[in-house]
């Protein structure tokens, strides 16, 4: 399929882009490309797409990213009697919508290194580019800080995190999924990224992420979420089993096993009450404004 | 040098004003002149801030005239959006007048003050006398003078029933609730209806009515005033023949139709003034048989809203039937399809397996749970019940009927029982400012207990429930229902049979207690689901939409 290969095309070109931003890209490039004839086919060719692209990474961010495009650029006045006019008023939209959220990671950045304070000793999670950005910014800003990242099984994903934490001449260290409980008197601040931000102001984030909230909140550590405000989803789960299977499992996990009780979900869920700020390229929110954002995004 | 000796107004008011920086005692007539100037500085000011007013006022009806004009453009392309949608813009736009005032007042400021309270007391004055065209450009124009000082708010009448002035107060406007009678002689009054037995020292501020002897006897209720229906429907409202939330919500609704039905413009008035007046006394005759619910609250202002909204030149057969329609759809869509829309978001946190638990008898939660049937869900149902309303035993005979399998408990086995619970849902009678939900009492315990067990709580309710009220506790306003009830006769004995004669005894039978928002995980409401605290969300796009 020629919209698969163009998604992971450009996951390879760009390792550094998020996922949902690829996908955004390809979806734009389908609308280009798409011969429809209405502009009900052109939604429902377009849902389709994103449907396929789920198909391929099973991510939040990219169900969410493409259901934001689609409201994005209906969002404007389609009176026009040329269907190839409406085209173009929505490829410009999608342009602009792909301009704003490719700035979301630097403005995200910028409200949160202010947070990181001089000799500050941060515990973060698995591999998150936002979270490594943030960084980036407060090293630039000349600060002092060391971090202790989780190994992040089954994927290891925290060594990547490591390495690249190594060559910002940052102090790190990692340490077992088990241990989170023993470092966090040593830690001042908990940071960790997300795969989704839902509607009560949770986030569904790399497995283990729920065990170190618990853990901050029993030491009384603040714990920061950072995400790009494309990765705001239009769920509400009441508990972890409330997760839809979608999401829980790798893409190709859910194509090829039978029996998915006995594979180990890769996400897990974090409600509100153990988070203490979101930092969005829309400001820095407390879980309960989350709501209020999503009404404005969805509404 | 002081020039205290000499006359002439300005320079009498700088001996003044140096006689009170050098800290000296003002003399009487100084005293007098200064007031009589302060009074002139206020009437001049207060055109000012009207003119302030109208011009805010003219601000934002361009801004509020955009936003139904963008509304028709995104409501074919977005088909599943919610029929409510507000466009936020009119929002940041109207919040900008009021700091562009800001500067301008900062030099005047107590006096600002002072004028604004008096404003706000001649204003609810007046409200009472009838609200009329102003409402029109609805709530905006009171925004620009509150937020620029901070007005003090009284506590409502009804909630003061220990303060003998203000009994007085209430009595003597129930007197001046009259409908304007040719012979003006004969001057009916709407009689107030006594408190019943002792009643407990913490609610003393609330009414406690009892309901043996009906309402017709306590009360001698003026035929000429009240319209039947309304009659009809007070009785009804006193007994508990109808009771619940939304059922009183339609029964009152029906009972403003026959009123408009019957309802004739007398010569030299207009139907939307009149029509107003005419409900008041209405309104307060049904708040002696039993005090107004948020939702009849809500339902009432839209109703007067709508009257007050008729032009003038309609005529009166086409009025009536204008304001039929209305109530109709309000009816149709703010509880109607409000539970069917609130019905399909539930079904998705339905899974298969589960154990739901109900408290008391809740017309939405019934609803959902019946629909949930249908759709072939397996679960079942524990259904908890407490004294002395037992509204638990008609929830359970509803199920029953639909087939669902249902457990049976009362409220004092709910620790026992939540272990075997994955979810609980509630019904609320209304949704408060700051989050609260205002239930049935007892809620706020079922939901204590779920909370501690880990239990995820729902509160499913209609937007038409939320009130701009804030309250964090459950004695401030609440309801008291007849201390009789709580009697019981078992083995033929009666212990509290003779309650009233021991001196230190009080029974208390309340009717509605407030659950914080920390225990309650989701609300699901026609307009989606939506965490606990994005009720004031809610609220202000509503505003915005009206």
């Amino acid at each position: 399929m020629k919209l698969v290969e163009y998604f992971r095309a450009q996951m390879m070109k760009d390792p550094d882009m998020a996922s949902a931003v690829a996908a955004i890209r390809t979806l734009l490039e389908f609308l280009k490309r798409d011969k429809g004839e209405t502009i009900l086919g052109l939604r429902e060719s377009l849902t389709w797409a994103t449907d396929c692209l789920t198909g391929v990474d099973s991510s939040v961010a990219v169900s969410s990213g493409g259901e934001l495009f689609l409201r994005f650029i209906s969002l404007t006045s389609l009176e026009h009697q040329d269907l190839s006019r409406c085209k173009k008023v929505m490829e410009e939209r999608g342009e602009l919508f792909l301009e704003k959220i490719s700035m979301s990671r630097t403005k995200v950045a910028k409200l949160c290194h202010t947070f990181i304070k001089d000799g500050a000793k941060i515990l973060t999670h698995s591999y998150s580019r936002v979270v490594l950005r943030v960084m980036e910014k407060a090293a630039a800003e000349k600060k002092r800080f060391s971090v202790y990242v989780t190994e992040s099984q089954p994927d290891s994903a925290g060594r990547q995190m490591a390495e690249a934490l190594r060559k910002l001449n940052v102090p790190v260290t990692v340490v077992l999924d088990a241990a989170v409980g023993y470092v966090l008197e040593k830690v001042d601040l908990v940071i960790v990224g997300a795969e989704g931000v839902v509607e009560s102001g949770g986030i569904i984030n790399k497995i283990g992420t729920y065990q170190m909230a618990l853990c901050s909140k029993a030491h009384n550590k603040p714990f920061y979420v950072v995400a790009e405000s494309f990765k705001f989803v239009r769920l509400y789960p009441l508990n972890q089993q409330d997760v839809p299977d979608k999401f829980k499992y790798k893409a190709d996990t859910l194509k090829t096993v039978q029996n998915l009780s006995e594979e180990h979900p890769m996400i897990d869920y974090t409600p509100p009450s153990l988070i203490t700020l979101l930092f969005t390229d829309l400001g820095v929110l407390t879980p309960s404004a989350v709501s209020d954002e999503l009404i404005k995004l969805y509404l | 040098m002081a020039d205290s000796g000499e006359t002439g107004g300005p320079v009498k008011k700088d001996g003044i004003q140096q006689a009170k920086t050098e800290g000296k005692e003002l003399t009487k007539e100084e005293k007098q002149r200064l007031r009589k100037e302060k009074k002139q500085q206020k009437k001049s000011k207060e055109k000012k801030d009207e003119k302030a007013s109208q011009e805010s006022e003219k601000e934002k009806k361009p801004v509020s005239s955009a936003s139904p004009a963008s509304q028709p453009p995104t409501q074919p392309i977005t088909p599943k959006a919610p029929s409510a949608v507000p466009t936020l813009v009119p929002v940041p736009a109207s919040e900008t007048p009021a700091p562009a005032d800001k500067p301008a007042k900062s030099k005047a400021e107590m006096k600002a003050e002072r004028r604004a309270r008096q404003e706000a007391e001649r204003a609810s004055k007046q409200g009472k006398k009838g609200e009329v065209g102003q409402q029109a450009a609805p709530g905006k124009p009171k925004a620009p003078p509150s937020e620029l000082q901070p007005v003090v708010k009284r506590l409502p009448e009804h909630v003061q029933v220990d303060n003998p002035e203000v009994l007085k107060k209430l009595a003597k406007k129930l007197e001046r609730q009259q409908t304007p009678e040719y012979n003006a002689a004969t001057k009916v009054k709407i009689p107030l209806r006594s408190d019943y037995g002792y009643k407990v020292s913490l609610f003393s501020h609330l009414h406690q009515y009892s309901r043996k002897a009906p309402l017709t006897q306590q009360l001698s209720i003026p035929s000429t005033v009240i319209h039947p229906a309304i009659v009809r429907l007070g009785l009804q409202y006193s007994q508990g023949i109808v009771a619940g939330s939304n059922a009183r919500s339609v029964a009152l609704l029906h009972a403003f139709k026959q009123v408009i039905r019957d309802y004739t413009t007398p010569p030299n008035e207009e139907l939307s003034r009149d029509l107003v007046n005419k409900l008041k006394p209405y309104i307060s005759f049904l708040n002696q048989c039993r005090p107004l619910s948020a939702s009849m609250g809500n339902a009432i202002k839209y109703i007067k809203k709508e009257i007050s909204n008729i032009p003038s030149q309609c005529k009166e057969e086409e009025a009536k039937s204008k304001l039929l329609n209305c109530i109709d759809r309000y009816i149709d869509e703010k509880i109607n399809l409000a539970a069917k829309a609130i019905a399909k978001s539930s079904i998705e946190k339905i899974s298969d397996g589960d154990v739901i638990l109900v408290y008391g008898c809740s017309s939405l939660v019934n609803h959902i749970l019946c629909e949930a049937f249908e759709k072939n869900r397996k679960f079942r149902v524990i259904v908890v019940d407490s004294r002395p309303r037992l509204e638990g035993r008609e929830a359970l005979r509803r199920l029953v009927q639909r087939g669902i399998s249902c457990t049976y408990v009362l409220i004092s086995a709910v620790s026992y029982i939540l272990p075997e619970v994955s979810k609980v849902f509630l019904g609320a009678h209304a949704l408060l400012a700051n989050g609260y939900v205002m239930s049935r009492v007892g809620t706020s315990q079922i939901a204590l207990v779920a909370k501690a067990f880990n239990v995820p709580v729902l509160v499913c309710c209609e937007t038409y429930k939320f009130c701009e009220r804030v309250q964090t506790d459950s004695f401030v306003s609440n309801e008291l229902d007849d201390p009789d009830d709580l009697i019981v006769t078992r083995k033929g004995k009666t212990q509290l049979e003779h309650w009233q004669e021991v001196p230190s005894l009080g029974l208390l039978n309340l009717v509605y207690d407030v659950t914080p928002p920390d225990f309650v995980d989701l609300v699901i409401t026609d307009l989606g689901m939506i965490p606990c605290t994005s009720v004031p969300v809610v609220l202000r796009v509503k505003n915005v939409d009206q």
